[in-house]
């Protein structure tokens, strides 16, 4: 298990250190001159100054020598430092990270947890109005665009209704402390956590649904009925276990996307997480807090699979033993 | 006083199925200790009739009609609660597959303990203990290391022991067996029939056995019950039935039975062999899983050498392992040999390439065991059937001319070839399979367990059928199976194989009753039904 883990660990490094070089010359290969938007901005755009500022960010040394220095830093987490922000890359994502952290892993658990729950009722109920309104409910979320549900979410439960905060983190001036704080940015997590997790549980709500129908034909069921073992327990601990193999296998796929959908969530709602330091890194041609968005959202991902791994390994003896 | 009485029972099918009735008019007793048999083909009604028992028909079957008497009350009009009480605890049950019948994520411990949970008897740790009790009388060796395994560390024998012990548990009344030792090798069978013969004798317990193998009937049977299409065609004591079957369904599945009284007739081995393989070895390596771990070996054929003779049929016989298949997937370089020669009309064809090694391979055709799988569910006949001719370059029209003759030749109608395989029988599909395998002209044809998946009845056309091709054709056929009975019926010479080894090669006759080695006496030893085959054969 321990030698398993860290064979895994010494593969996920050499992705990242790939990562790593394929996003640093996919952003220079893009067109667009940093030094020439920052010029721009300072309203003063003569070939002078533009030198000046290639001169003072490295940008005029070949681009090997940039990418050398770029990946000597990133091995001790210096990301580069951000001329628009006039902050270290680093400490920008260190402020925004935790939010982020808790939004899509919030939407990540909430989505997974219900998706699931709802699957084994839909199969439990194979063909009645029961499974159609959930298989229907399903479909919905999975077919309407993020953006839009956030959207609509905002405006019912915030605007009309006024039940949840629509925008932010926590009550901007109210400096409250402790669990009231606590309180706060759980209020104002409802909304982007539920809306970001919607997608994702119509997902797992079909696969678990497909899994279990799939696992309750195999022999092994009819074995558990022929013991007597009442429905329930048949269903908990035969079927379902069996059937989240393939949903944990998409579950860790999925978490990657997970932080891919956190951009659109965060900017609708306001939320000061990663996702919107990218969009706005991203108006800006703001090249290192991009590169550095990438690498720390690369290295979730990477992180995100380790686990899926290890949750597979725990579940599945047949991998565990022969391994 | 009978144990269980049915009466008139009748099993309704899904709209749309073949048959309004999976099976009627079923009435039989069956008294304390007494092994009844229900033999069928497939598709009989058999598992149904005994699955109806312990009200575990498949979704959208239902009994329609009839009774079940159980311990004085009638199974059928019994609630849900009163059959889980009935179900584990006064009738059990055991499946084919022993693999896909155990959960691959419990311990086998866990999964026995389960049925004294799901009765409220004992605590945690006495059902453990009785658990290992379990398994030690159902002859698992090391109990206490197999009641932490999980399934897959068992092997198919096992596997059925432990279904067994879980089976047994509650010391039921009545045990239903179906086909239990189908999917096991000769010599596991054996075993695992005396072990439910030994326990029904110590517990005086009920046995309802289904099969479709006659020699297994004759083994272990005190009544027998034969099915067709879901009627109940004839029953008796088990000799009345096997000898003197009053039926003619009855006597066509009896005759259809190969016996093991091989052919004399070996033709001199006169020409020069169409096929000569030399020093032929594999050795398998599965990567541990893990980063740092040992590979797995495996020497899957080690050191094989024969020769095929121009019409010459050789049965490779041996038990799952013993690497019979791999040097058929050898042959045909499906897999590659490590090391060795195998030579097809005086060309070594183990270490072609490319466009030789395809100029060659034609000549060398495979049937492969499951019908179902091995035909490309999305292709129409017309096209499995030409798909290899037009690769080697035959004119589309040729082709489809040639096509039409190898279905007249393999006994289908040419109006098969416009439809596709699901719509065909598992003993059509066979056929199909082996115009395939004929379409390309070959000199050699390798059929892999050609005819295991198929009832007896059919298994016999489809053994006629390539007995009849391999002469008209003057083809050369590597039989592999692990059916003694069927080598014993087609082939001219055998080779035992045991663990990626070959131990005994002779003519059929030779090796099937006079054999040299200890381990081709044991495999014989172990076929059933040998005491009824001489009866028969006395009677007749």
């Amino acid at each position: 298990m321990t030698k398993f883990i860290l064979g895994r660990l010494v593969k996920a490094v050499f992705i990242l250190l790939a990562i790593l070089i394929f996003n640093f010359l996919l952003i220079h290969a893009a067109p667009g001159d940093p030094a020439a938007v920052m010029a721009g901005e300072a309203g003063a755009a003569d070939e002078k100054f533009l030198a000046d500022l290639r001169e003072r960010f490295g940008l005029d040394q070949p681009l090997y020598v940039q990418l050398w220095t770029y990946l000597k830093g990133a091995v001790q987490f210096d990301l580069g430092f951000s001329y628009r922000q006039q902050l270290p890359v680093s400490q920008l994502i260190a402020d925004r990270l935790p939010a982020t952290l808790l939004l899509t892993g919030v939407a990540f658990v909430l989505s997974l947890v219900l998706g699931v729950i709802a699957g084994v009722a839909a199969s439990a109920r194979q063909g009645s109005w029961g499974d159609t309104a959930i298989s229907t409910l399903a479909l919905l979320f999975y077919a309407t665009p993020l953006f839009w549900v956030a959207l609509m979410a905002s405006l019912v439960f915030s605007v009309w209704l006024e039940w949840l905060p629509g925008f932010g983190y926590a009550t901007i001036g109210a400096n409250y402390t402790g669990f009231a704080h606590a309180m706060d940015v759980a209020k104002h997590l409802v909304l982007p956590a539920t809306t970001l997790g919607l997608f994702f549980m119509a997902i797992y709500m079909r696969m678990t649904r497909a899994s279990m129908l799939e696992v309750s034909r195999l022999d092994f069921v009819k074995t558990a009925r022929a013991k007597g073992l009442k429905r329930g327990v048949i269903q908990r601990r035969h079927i379902l276990r069996n059937a989240l193999l393939p949903v944990i296998t998409l579950a860790g796929l999925q978490a990657g996307q997970i932080f891919g959908g956190a951009i659109l969530t965060e900017t609708v709602f306001a939320w000061p997480g990663i996702g919107r330091l990218m969009f706005e890194a991203i108006n800006q041609r703001d090249y290192a807090v991009i590169l550095g968005v990438f690498y720390i959202s690369g290295a979730m991902v990477l992180l995100f699979n380790l686990i899926t791994d290890v949750v597979y390994v725990i579940v599945d003896p047949r991998i565990r033993l022969t391994g | 006083m009978s144990l269980l009485s049915i009466r008139d029972l009748a099993i309704a099918l899904p709209k749309g199925a073949d048959r309004p009735y999976a099976a009627h008019d079923i009435s039989f007793d069956l008294t304390p200790g007494e092994i009844l048999c229900i033999v069928g083909e497939s598709g009989s009604g058999k598992s149904m009739s005994a699955n109806a028992v312990m009200g575990l028909l498949p979704q959208g079957v239902r009994p329609v009609g009839g009774t079940i008497t159980f311990d004085g009350q009638d199974v059928l009009r019994l609630s849900e609660k009163q059959l889980l009480d009935l179900r584990g605890r006064r009738i059990s049950m055991i499946f084919q597959e022993p693999l896909s019948a155990l959960n691959p994520l419990m311990r086998v411990g866990a999964q026995i303990a389960e049925v004294f949970e799901a009765h409220g008897r004992l605590t945690p740790p006495e059902r453990r203990a009785r658990a290992l009790t379990l398994l030690e009388e159902v002859g698992i060796p090391d109990p206490q290391a197999a009641i932490q395994a999980y399934p897959f560390q068992l092997s198919g024998g096992q596997r059925q022991r432990v279904m067994i012990a879980m089976a047994l548990a509650l010391e039921p009344d009545i045990l239903i067996a179906d086909e239990p030792t189908t999917a096991l090798d000769v010599t596991t069978q054996a075993q695992i029939l005396k072990l439910i013969e030994d326990l029904r004798q110590a517990r005086g317990m009920a046995v309802i056995f289904i099969t479709h193998d006659f020699g297994v009937v004759a083994d272990i049977a005190d009544r027998v019950i034969v099915m067709q299409t879901g009627e109940i065609v004839e029953s008796g004591t088990a000799d009345e039935v096997l000898l003197r079957p009053q039926h003619p369904y009855t006597r066509a599945l009896i005759d259809a039975i190969p016996r093991l009284t091989g052919q004399e007739d070996t033709p001199a081995a006169q020409s020069d062999p169409v096929l000569s393989v030399e020093g032929l070895n594999k050795t398998f390596r599965t990567g541990s899983g893990s980063f740092f771990g040992k590979p797995r070996v495996v020497k899957a054929v080690q050191d094989v050498s024969f020769d095929l003779f121009p019409g010459e049929t050789i049965g490779i016989v041996g038990e799952s392992g013993s690497g019979k298949s791999t040097v058929g997937r050898c042959l045909a370089r499906l897999v590659n040999p490590d090391s060795g020669r195998v030579i097809v009309e005086g060309a070594d064809i183990a270490h072609l390439s490319g466009a030789e090694l395809r100029a060659r391979r034609r000549r060398l055709q495979m049937i492969f065991q499951d019908p179902f799988s091995s035909l490309n569910p999305r292709a129409r006949v017309s096209r499995i059937l030409t798909e290899g001719p037009i690769a080697y370059g035959a004119p589309r029209t040729e082709a489809m001319t040639r096509a039409r003759e190898l279905l007249g030749m393999v006994g289908l109608d040419a109006s098969a070839m416009q439809r596709f395989p699901h719509e065909f029988s598992g003993g059509q599909r066979q056929r199909i399979g082996i115009a395939r395998a004929l379409a390309l002209d070959p000199s050699i044809i390798i059929a892999d367990e050609a005819v295991s998946a198929l009832d007896v009845s059919i298994q016999a056309q489809v053994l006629d059928l390539l007995a009849d091709l391999s002469t008209r054709l003057s083809l050369s056929m590597l039989f592999i199976t692990h059916d003694l009975r069927v080598a014993a019926r087609i082939c001219d010479r055998i080779i035992v194989m045991q663990k990626g080894a070959i131990v005994e090669t002779g003519p059929t006759a030779k090796v099937l009753h006079n054999p040299d080695t200890a381990y081709a006496q044991s495999l014989l030893d172990a076929i059933p039904g040998q005491e009824y085959e001489r009866a028969l054969a006395g009677a007749g």
